[in-house]
């Protein structure tokens, strides 16, 4: 592995994001142990190294596009969606995406229901359909105040939701994984699945947003 | 629909205290205690920590142990590895302790690899190429 940030010259990732700083110091602690125990169990027959890489290329390869994708089959088809509300786990693997031994449940916002997802005890999340969960998704302050005022939570990302609006937060756990099936945007009605994916945002599924509008 | 882990119900059923301040519950059951601001930046994952994902879930893929021995390591650590351990450290840690626990390698074996990684230079980049 010759590198493992090659653009950090300007401390920007390729997706625009920083990088940590521990990445553009020298070597951790921590960094040390993940290589020995990473060794150590190749070493050990416990693993390949080429199952490790594979595990991290089928990692960076889950994004939220495959939960937009579901969403947006959701959208445009209604026995779909009903089997997506129904059992979600099934539906997702309908469309060949795996979610894993953990049941997924969607749940659907709509004029009177607006849905966000959180996990108080730990990092829960659906990242088989959205990639790993964000930095802020496992910060004290939204895994504590998302269930004590989850419209206050909700105004900092940005959404200031009606007071009519009921809001419903559901906390995750190890074996239960939810997925918000963010209200299909207004003026849309002529939009194929593929183009309707692309409105559909990693926070529209966390529930902490909701769909971009064409 | 009935969820008994759903967050509301559980919030409105629970005292609003610090977990600190509240025998009932361990630190990490902070669902419903006070914080700051949800802080809004992000950053990408660095390969090391792709990797440190990737050994856990294979660990749990091979029967070494389960999201629950990860979990017990990262409660047991405490508050204070909370706060001053990113998410993969704690994760690496957690890793590392469950795979002693299950006896995949010991200790001096440990320590010895790690001096080996360690003697390979200073960036990841050159301690992570054994070869």
């Amino acid at each position: 592995m010759p590198h493992d940030h090659p653009d950090h010259d300007d401390h920007l990732s390729p997706s625009g994001h920083p990088y940590r700083p521990d990445q553009d110091t020298g070597l951790s602690y921590w960094q040390v142990m993940e290589i020995a125990t990473r060794e150590l169990m190749i070493e050990k027959g416990v693993v390949t190294a080429g199952e490790v890489a594979a595990q991290v290329e089928a990692m960076d390869a889950r994004s939220p596009a495959q939960g937009a994708a579901v969403v947006a089959r959701a959208w445009t088809d209604p026995d779909f969606r009903e089997r997506l509300l129904a059992d979600g786990s099934a539906a997702c693997a309908e469309m060949g995406f795996d979610v894993g031994p953990m049941r997924l449940i969607a749940v659907e916002n709509d004029a009177a229901t607006h849905n966000v997802v959180v996990c108080t005890l730990c990092s829960c999340y659906p990242r088989n359909l959205l990639g790993l969960p964000p930095d802020w998704y496992k910060s004290r302050a939204y895994r504590s105040r998302t269930v004590r005022e989850p419209r206050k939570v909700l105004a900092e990302f940005g959404l200031d939701l009606p007071e009519d609006v009921t809001v419903r937060v559901h906390d995750s756990t190890a074996d239960m994984r939810y997925l918000v099936v963010p209200a299909r945007p207004a003026g849309t009605e002529g939009m194929d699945e593929v183009a309707l994916a692309d409105l559909v945002t990693r926070d529209s599924m966390i529930g902490v947003g909701i769909a971009k509008t064409p | 629909m009935a969820d008994p882990h759903d967050g509301t119900e559980q919030g409105s059923a629970r005292p609003f205290a610090p977990a600190s301040s509240d025998p009932s519950r361990r630190w990490h059951d902070m669902g419903g205690t006070l914080a700051g601001p949800v802080p809004g930046d992000e950053h990408d994952f660095a390969l090391w920590e792709k990797r440190v994902d990737a050994l856990v879930i294979l660990s749990g893929l091979k029967g070494v142990f389960t999201v629950d021995g990860l979990r017990r390591v990262l409660e047991d650590m405490g508050e204070e590895a909370f706060e001053t351990m990113t998410y993969y450290e704690r994760w690496v840690a957690a890793l590392n302790q469950n795979h002693l626990e299950q006896g995949t390698y010991t200790v001096a074996e440990l320590g010895a690899k790690m001096e080996e990684v360690r003697a390979r230079g200073e960036t990841y980049a050159d301690a992570a190429d054994a070869s």
